[in-house]
């Protein structure tokens, strides 16, 4: 079997999550036999392609007009690459930029696409996926019927890859002339700010609907997060509310993390909230109702204010 | 302007899902069922969309599904759509069979605009729209939370780009321009739902939903993800209460958690 890896990357270097599909993909062709290959698109990206030859053979494909991930113009390059590489099977990590861009290219690869795998199982030499669906509440088990098979993996749920003894090939992937022009980049407007990035954080600082404004988030969520050198994170009524901006969402519909430590404070638990943090190794809530459901979630509770708790939490942890 | 708007019934996610014994099926008979959220979104933008910059668009409605989806289709006429059609299959397909179907019903309908719901709340697949916008070769603009209709550019490079849109991505908002026609994927805040009136309702009863049979579309279905079992989830945590913030420290610290 071969596996074509699609690797998100900031411009400078792979997103770590993203690396997690690499590693997903060792673990099938270790058990298969098979072979590894990653693909990374966008524009001055031959540094990322060449981080990337240690975990074997490299695609890319570099271009002005692939300077922003465009789904049309992303899809298309997939598609050309996957009929080089006769991919039988095209992984990546979920993410919005996999979900939106990967999606279509499996559209067009004719649809055998599995979302958000958690785990995966072989019988009979057929690989079996579980994913989660009813945001966690229940996980299925299915199989992929036509190939390829195209399949996202919760960067939580796989390790990081391996490095190979010898580097891989880089092979250039030339720029169908023209791509579609029917969508237009204009701007990304990102507050991802000087914290920790939530996906990637031993430790993450959620805030939920008892924090009243901007100022008391900073105060308070952020507060905390600084001592523990942590990230900060949200639920979603902090994000409608525009407390809180929308790429610090945890849950169904938006960021999924396993950190170290959760710190819910202020967050009842909704289970669209839970579907994005529950995997967190350890997790402390603290809310002023008692029945709150996130204690039913929690290794740790504290029944509290968080406008008394968390300042006198700050003030313990900068004690010497 | 033609807006084409696919509603899944899904079941409410305000109540507990259950697994049946032979762990293969969900019991789903006792729990009520809604709109997919995102949809409703959608349905509600697209209504905006009349009210707005567009008064001569036509909205239309598709459910894909079994005779109980006759429910939400006229739940969303009462919300604004003007027709609705109704694919009759047993049980709601798989993300590449809805796309194929909704495919079929853009060639019969040529709409401008396909505006859906970014994923259900039931497979949380986050597939059909991406892959209806593929299978169309039409521009895609996924998870969006602003659509603003924008006078045409005359300079060439960029002409014909009718919509801008901002997107939520992981690592922020996104903004695009679309040419139509055009796939849009709707997130939760693109706006709120509004909840039809009386009148509408009644209103919703005269309107027609034909019925469209799949051998009409030439349509086999070929499932792409076959589910072999299902597994409920459940905490296995035990919450250790504290009583003070020393106290939590204490713990923390003894169990390495900082
Ligand atoms: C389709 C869909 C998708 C969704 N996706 C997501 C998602 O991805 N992520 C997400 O988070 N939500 C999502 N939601 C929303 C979710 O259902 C809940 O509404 C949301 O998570 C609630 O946020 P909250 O816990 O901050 O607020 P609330 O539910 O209002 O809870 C606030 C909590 O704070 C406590 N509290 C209040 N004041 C204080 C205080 N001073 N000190 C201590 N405790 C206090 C209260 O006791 C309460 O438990 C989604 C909903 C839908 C329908």
């Amino acid at each position: 079997m071969r596996i074509l890896a699609v690797i998100e990357h900031d411009g400078s270097s792979p997103k770590p999550g993203s690396l997690a599909a690499v590693g997903f993909a060792q673990a099938v062709a270790e058990r298969n036999g098979g072979h590894v290959a990653s693909l990374v698109i966008g524009h001055t990206v031959a540094g990322i392609a060449e981080i990337l030859t240690s975990f074997g053979i490299v695609y890319f494909a570099d271009s002005p007009a692939l300077a922003n991930p465009l789904a049309d113009r992303y899809a298309q390059v997939i598609v050309d690459a996957v009929s080089r590489y006769h991919a039988d099977m095209l992984v990546a990590a979920s993410s919005t930029y996999a979900k939106d861009i990967v999606g279509r290219a499996a559209g067009l690869l004719g649809g055998a696409m599995v979302s958000d795998v958690v785990a995966h199982d072989w019988r009979d030499g057929q690989l079996l996926f579980v994913r989660p669906m009813h945001a966690g509440m229940v996980t299925e088990t299915v199989i992929l019927h036509g190939d390829p098979k195209i399949v996202t993996i919760r960067p939580t749920a796989y390790p990081q890859p391996i490095a190979m003894e010898t580097q891989g090939e880089l092979f250039p992937i030339a720029v169908q002339d023209p791509l579609p022009v029917g969508m237009m980049w204009e701007h990304l407007e990102s507050k991802l700010g000087t914290r920790p990035d939530v996906t990637d954080a031993r430790i993450v600082v959620a805030g939920g609907r008892a924090i009243a404004d901007r100022h008391d988030f900073e105060r308070l969520v952020g507060g905390l997060a600084d001592c523990l050198d942590g990230a900060i994170a949200s639920t979603r009524a902090l994000v409608d509310a525009g407390i809180a901006p929308n790429s610090l969402q945890v849950g169904q519909t938006g960021k999924i993390i396993a950190p170290e430590l959760y710190i819910a404070l202020g967050i009842s638990g909704a289970v669209q909230h839970l579907a994005g943090m529950k995997n967190s190794k350890k997790v402390l809530a603290i809310n002023k109702d008692p029945n709150a459901p996130i204690f039913d979630f929690a290794d740790y509770g504290l029944v509290g204010d968080v406008y008394d708790v968390v300042p006198e939490l700050i003030g313990k942890l900068h004690e010497p | 302007m033609k807006i084409l708007v696919p509603i899944k019934r899904v079941p409410d996610p305000d109540h507990r899902i259950r697994v049946d014994l032979q762990r293969i099926a969900l019991e789903l008979s006792d729990v009520p069922h809604i709109i997919n959220p995102f949809d409703a979104n959608a349905l509600e933008e697209a209504v905006r969309i009349r009210e707005g910059p567009v008064p001569d668009a036509e909205i239309i409605a598709i459910g894909i599904g079994d005779p109980a989806w006759q429910q939400e289709l006229r739940t969303s006429l009462a919300m604004g759509a003007d027709r609705a059609i109704h694919v009759g299959v047993s049980g709601p397909p798989d993300p590449w069979n809805v796309a194929r179907i909704l495919r079929a019903i853009t060639e019969r309908e040529s709409p401008d605009l396909v505006l859906m719901g970014k994923q259900a709340v039931d497979d949380d697949s986050n597939q059909a729209g991406q892959f209806v916008a593929g299978l169309l070769g039409w521009p895609q603009a996924t998870f969006v939370s602003q659509i603003e209709f924008i006078p045409l550019d005359p300079e060439p490079s960029i002409a014909g780009h009718q919509l801008r849109v901002a997107r939520e991505t992981d690592t922020g908002i996104e903004t695009i321009r679309l040419r139509l026609p055009a796939v849009i994927t709707a997130d939760l805040r693109l706006n709120e739902p509004r909840y039809a009136a009386l009148p509408a309702i009644l209103k919703a009863k005269r309107k027609p939903i034909e019925t469209i049979p799949l051998t009409e579309l030439n349509i086999e279905l070929s499932p792409r993800v076959e589910r072999i079992a299902l597994q409920e989830v459940s905490s296995s945590r035990k919450c250790q209460y504290v009583q003070s913030v020393d106290e939590l420290l204490d713990q923390l610290f003894l169990n390495r958690c900082l």
